[in-house]
């Protein structure tokens, strides 16, 4: 039971990095520590609900002994006048109980709700800020699982299991200390489980935390499933594979159900023992008591009172289970947003920009300097000996990018053209720094991106993706994006350039909601938002990936026709596939072999260069090459 | 919670016009009420996940029935000891009072015993019923169609599954026992209480009808508080999963920050609507033990004055008393099952309604087969076809096509011509608003899905790849496709160079959304795909639109092998793919307005000339 192959194969579908089990070094008590500054603002708070919570529970115990007084005084004395102070104390007795009682739930609301939301904020900030390699690896389904339920989990802990560890353990340390102060020969023996308790539940803990942390881990995967499910729907539907998917999300559903009852299982056997075993010791301490009793060791009041004592110690000690349980959840969840948390930037801190004027505002020559030299040397793009392999890339294959030379000079249009896979997208996600180059230099009018501020790299560089994502929002906001401030004329002048005239038929015009993902619209629609995107901004440099794949014929000339008066103006390295996106360029480069292989003009290619004309016309060289293939 | 944002860049204000606003001016979380819920369908749905498991349900609640009257056997036992055994040990007889021990012994035995089947049993029925709902969630959301897809969100449809199929897992696993033990409790006592003194027992009793109406005025008013509680959680997974999926280009345009405020929005909106409901609990839970507290003593005063006119015994009181304290020991846990109870019913209500929409493009009711052929293609033919998508302009007005079978068909146009409209209609995306499309005769809303899909299949333009490895992501075409034929497809397209290229070759992970696989790539692997479901009629929108120029002519060579037989609809913007069609359309605002052979077209003076002259001179 301890080993489920059937389990361990099924991860192997999400081999998460962070999906990993505990660290060997990982205790439940040191992942809940993790937690302290998140507690920390609301530590009064804890305090003064644990300390409801102790009022709450005294008065619980104070109230039987008032009633016991009542029914032995007035009440067995007829005395109806002795009554009334009794029962002005119980009523005043129960009512402290009922305010200590709401107290304890009303200090910690706001605030735990508010932990909450703080943690999630910060995960959320975190992963925006997390390298686009690390989104790679990651099923977004596990990233929301720990902002979700992850969190809840925790806040759920905060809120009840923890306080009830410390008043449970206070009322269970208190009753053994009555207990031996009542007869200490039987307060042994109803304590001789503790120790037996004590190891098993060490033994149980690594056991459950290791199931909690799979089904976590698996509500993650279920999520990524979903997710990719609605995004997919149109090939699922295309083909009529709903079924076989839903077959998919069964098995894994089953899967970690089977967990959950695994789970369960050890819950109910930690349970039986946490209630069972001190039951028995309770039973054994009966029968040595009536024996001392029997034989005049003990008086039977005597007994009565060490047992009723242990009876109100069993809530203590039978809560322990669930506690446990429960603290192993929220530790498990705790690791899990830890591990996003703790997961490297990867992006050198910000204090190389020794170049960004803003930050130095005490005006020093050099900083003067620079600012200028940004503007005076308008050396375009260059690429020197970049080289690029994606981090989780297999250690036999050589670099993506293997000494990437390129000179785009300022204000000159640039086309890359390549064979499919040759790396020419990951080349232009190279200058907003998407990803970091991992060796190798490119600089913008001479300054390295490495010492931009990267919000300001990413201000001067717009790219327009192959993938046109647009956002739940107004076509207004969508395109904005690109120019946060600009105004209804530079938003129109965007449109016109990527002919997107098409949005003033829509519902709304430009104030059109567009759905999620822009599902809603055409590719070729979306392409021309994502290329009004890109240009609204009037970037200094401009990256368009294949910008004019979706487009029909008609379109696609009106615009290169609007796009070459940007281009004209801007620095601009474009991705193309065709003949018709090179003409938009002033010179081409060639990228083969992780190299920039040739650099010319289109005619000047069309005559040096058989792999350029090759991957234009698509004859020549290609036909040897696919013989081999078949 | 001090509000986080710092001096806010003005310029965000325009993107996110509600980021700076106070929380109470925020406009309601992304509504879904556009979804209406069928009243009673929770409650239905509730019932039809619960029915089958109704012996095991049953079996649990004798269980926990025998458990907690094992549980209250014990300080039986112990008078039993004290008041028997004792006795008889002082004369040397061991006999009774080993009999009593041994007899608490067997209870806690038993009793432990039977809290472990307990958990067992339940542990297996809320399992069962949670995989139950997710599967019911998960396969509805594949049966809905397209439009209803546009609108819903992929957020909304994973909140769906998971944090709404958590709060009920919730109050199955905690408020089921809870609900048992407490109503268990109190019945018992109740009984107990009348039995002792009717009198003083309804009297007692009474104290229900105001807890009652304390209990009702926190649900009457919680069920709002927990349902703005579900939206919010819908609207932070909707966000977060939007942010997550587009993380290049919200990087790219700087959105960090405008996204740190918008989340921080419904996160606080999530956050005010969760310490709301933390509020209403803690609400009535002081409310409760007070008027509990208060009853205690006014029927202790009542007993007292009882007894001493002598009306109620002094032993009956005293026993009267104690179990009175017990008898509303267990409001707290009844205000935590309430808690789970409420989130959990306005979670039921969310998923009831995501249930109860049903797909616009339905099942049929009476399934008709495609006759059986004897070649590969199979006729299509528009009938008088009109089709407006949700309320827009009608984007095909009456619409007749012919296409026999084994004919490949170019349809070209510009942007908004209603080329892809045609392809959706014949793939049954959408049903027509008026008239009927058939293949062999039969109209498509009659073929069950699996029978549509062996007649037509679609590439379309985006190609999405699920997560696993490209073999998998072919074999979508034909699930259970051997390893051989996936081989074949995609040599015949071209793609088996670069993913034998790939580190693991055909077993390489795709990893998320195929990220390290160029687009150019992801359509190749989406015409294998295609190539293996080997359909009767395909249908390709746009699907060579990312593909280098090498690339294309790779598959219009293999087209010209896979078409061989089968009717094609070819919707493409590049003009090359007509060179391999048989026949061409020009469409203009949802009508044909050319119609011949490519040959015939290029040599005419019409909009296709031109537009083929156009493409001509494009090329080196």
């Amino acid at each position: 039971m301890a080993k489920n192959p059937v389990l361990d194969t099924a991860t192997d579908s999400v081999a998460v990095p962070g999906t990993a089990p505990p660290a060997p070094g990982r205790s439940t008590v040191r992942s809940l520590l993790r937690l302290w500054p998140y507690v920390r603002p609301v530590r009064t708070r804890l305090v003064v609900s644990v300390a409801a919570a102790l009022l709450a529970s005294l008065s619980t115990l104070v109230i039987p002994v008032v009633l016991g007084w009542i029914v032995d005084g007035p009440i067995a004395e007829h005395d109806l006048e002795a009554l009334w102070p009794y029962a002005a104390l119980l009523l005043l007795l129960g009512l402290s109980e009922a305010v200590f009682f709401h107290a304890r739930r009303v200090v910690l609301a706001r605030p735990l709700a508010g932990v909450e939301s703080t943690m999630r904020g910060e995960l959320f900030g975190k992963l925006q800020r997390l390298p686009v390699s690390f989104h790679d690896r990651w099923g977004s389904g596990q990233l929301l699982s720990r902002a979700m339920s992850d969190l809840y989990v925790v806040r759920t802990y905060l809120a009840f299991p923890l306080i009830f560890l410390v008043v449970n353990s206070l009322t269970f340390l208190a009753g053994i200390a009555l207990m031996f102060t009542q007869d200490w020969r039987l307060a042994l023996i109803t304590l001789a489980p503790t120790l037996p308790l004590f190891l098993l539940t060490r033994r149980f803990e690594s056991r459950y935390s290791r199931a909690t942390r799979m089904t976590q881990d698996r509500n993650g995967d279920l999520a990524t499933l979903v997710e990719e499910s609605v995004l997919g729907i149109r090939i699922l539907k295309a083909f009529g594979r709903h079924r076989s998917m839903s077959e998919r999300f069964h098995e894994q559903s089953t899967v970690l159900r089977r967990t959950e009852l695994e789970k369960a299982g050890m819950l109910a056997n930690l349970w039986s023992i946490v209630i069972g075993l001190p039951e028995l010791a309770l039973g054994c301490s009966l029968a040595v008591g009536a024996y001392l009793v029997a034989h005049d060791e003990m008086s039977a009041g005597a007994l009565v009172a060490f047992l009723s004592t242990a009876l109100t110690i069993r809530w203590p000690i039978e809560s322990l289970g669930w506690l446990i349980a429960y603290s192993n959840e929220a530790a498990t969840a705790a690791d899990r947003f830890f591990e996003v948390l703790d997961a490297p930037d990867a992006e050198p801190a910000e204090t190389v920009r020794t170049t960004t004027p803003s930050t130095t505002p005490s005006a020093t020559p050099s900083t003067t300097t620079t600012a200028v030299k940004t503007v005076t040397t308008p050396d375009g793009i260059r690429l020197t000996g970049v080289r690029f392999r994606y981090p989780d890339a297999p250690a036999d294959t050589p670099d993506l990018l293997r000494g990437i030379d390129l000179h785009i000079r300022s204000g000159e249009t640039m086309a890359l053209v390549g064979a499919t896979g040759s790396g020419k997208t990951t080349l232009t996600a190279l200058l907003p720094r998407l990803y970091e180059a991992t060796a190798g230099t490119i600089t913008l009018d001479g300054q390295d991106i490495r010492e931009l501020d990267r919000s300001r790299l990413r201000e001067l560089v717009a790219v327009a993706f192959e993938d046109p994502t647009l956002f739940s929002a107004t076509i207004r906001e969508n395109v904005l994006m690109g120019a946060p401030g600009a105004g209804e004329d530079r938003l129109r002048a965007a449109l016109a350039t990527a002919q997107a005239g098409f949005v003033d038929q829509l519902p709304e015009g430009v104030d059109t909601e567009v759905g999620e993902q822009g599902l809603g619209l055409s590719g070729g629609q979306r392409q021309r938002l994502a290329l009004a995107r890109a240009v609204v901004g009037d970037p200094s440099f401009l990256m368009l990936d294949d910008p004019l794949s979706a487009l029909d014929v008609h379109t696609e000339a009106l615009v290169e026709r609007a796009l070459r008066e940007v281009l004209a103006s801007t620095t601009a390295l474009v991705v193309a596939h065709r003949p018709s996106t090179v003409m938009l360029a002033d010179r081409v480069a060639v990228l083969a072999d992780g190299r920039i292989e040739a650099v010319g003009t289109h005619q000047e290619l069309l005559q040096s260069s058989a792999r350029y004309r090759a991957l234009m016309s698509g004859e020549a060289t290609l036909a040897p090459e696919r013989s081999t293939a078949r | 919670m001090t509000t986080t944002c710092e001096p806010v860049d003005t310029r965000t204000k325009d993107v996110h016009p509600h980021a700076d606003l106070p929380e109470d001016e925020l406009p309601p979380p992304d509504d879904e009420e556009d979804i209406p819920v069928p009243p009673g369908a929770p409650s239905t749905l509730l019932r039809s996940l619960l029915g089958p498991h109704r012996r095991r349900i049953a079996t649990a609640m004798t269980v926990i029935l025998l458990q907690q009257a094992a549980l209250q056997a014990g300080p039986l036992m112990v008078a039993l000891a004290l008041d028997r055994g004792i006795p008889a040990l002082r004369d040397d007889n061991a006999g009774p009072l080993i009999a009593v021990v041994a007899a608490y012994l067997g209870c806690a035995l038993l009793g432990t015993l039977l809290q472990w089947s307990f958990i067992k049993i339940s542990a297996r029925v809320n399992q069962d019923v949670l995989l139950d709902l997710r599967g019911r969630i998960f396969r509805h959301a594949q049966r809905l169609s397209l439009d209803f897809h546009e609108r819903y969100t992929s957020g909304r449809i994973i909140s769906r599954a998971t944090s709404d199929v958590e709060a009920l897992r919730e109050l199955l696993s905690e408020g089921l026992q809870e609900l048992l033990t407490v109503t268990l409790s109190v019945c018992s006592i109740s009984v107990i209480l009348l039995v002792l003194d009717w009198k003083l027992g309804l009297a007692a009793l009474v104290a229900f009808l105001p807890l009652w109406l304390i209990t009702q005025s926190f649900r009457h008013r919680s069920q709002p508080v927990y349902r703005r509680s579900r939206t919010a959680a819908a609207s932070l997974i909707v966000r977060f999963t939007e942010t997550m999926n587009g993380i290049r280009p919200v990087k790219a345009f700087r959105r960090e920050r405008a996204n740190d405020i918008a989340f921080g929005a419904v996160n606080r909106q999530s956050a005010a609507a969760t310490a709301d409901g933390l509020l209403e609990v803690a609400r009535y839970g002081g409310l409760s033990r007070t008027t509990a507290n208060l009853w205690t003593t006014a029927v202790v005063v009542l007993g007292a004055y009882l007894v001493t006119d002598g009306s109620v015994e002094l032993g009956v009181l005293t026993a009267f008393v104690l179990y009175l304290h017990r008898l509303f020991e267990p409001i707290d846990q009844l205000a935590m099952f309430l808690n789970s109870y409420q989130s959990a019913a306005a979670a039921l209500e969310k998923i009831a309604g995501l249930l109860a929409h049903e797909p616009t493009v339905a099942e049929p009711a009476e399934p008709r087969e495609l006759p059986a052929s004897t070649v590969k293609g199979r006729e299509v033919h528009f009938e008088k076809t009109r089709f407006a998508y949700r309320a827009g302009k009608e984007v095909l007005p009456t619409f007749d096509l012919l296409l026999p079978a084994g004919q490949t068909v170019a349809v070209v146009g510009a942007t908004g011509a209603g080329k892809s409209t045609v392809a959706k209609l014949l793939a049954r995306f959408y049903d027509p608003t008026e008239g009927r499309i058939t293949l062999d005769g039969v109209d498509l809303r009659d073929l069950t899905g699996p029978e549509l899909r062996r007649g037509v299949v679609m590439v379309t333009q985006e190609s999405f790849l699920f997560s696993g490895t490209v073999a998998e992501n072919i074999a979508i075409g034909r699930p259970g496709a051997e390893r051989a034929e996936i081989e074949a497809a995609a040599r015949a397209i071209g793609a088996h160079d670069f993913i034998a290229e790939l580190p693991d070759g055909y077993d390489t992970d795709v990893r998320k959304r195929g990220g390290r696989i160029s687009a150019g790539q992801r359509q190749l692997v989406a015409f294998a795909r295609a190539l293996l479901a080997d359909p009767a009629v395909l249908i390709l929108d746009e699907a060579t639109s990312s593909l280098d120029v090498p690339g294309e002519r790779a598959v219009q060579q293999a087209m010209r092998t896979v078409l061989a037989g089968r009717t094609a609809v070819i919707i493409a913007h590049r003009l090359s793919t007509v060179e391999i069609a048989d026949r061409v359309l020009v469409m203009d605002q949802g009508r044909i307005v050319e119609d011949g052979s490519p040959r015939e077209l290029i040599n005419g003076a019409g909009r296709f000339a031109q537009l083929h002259q156009a493409w001509r001179s494009s090329l080196v």
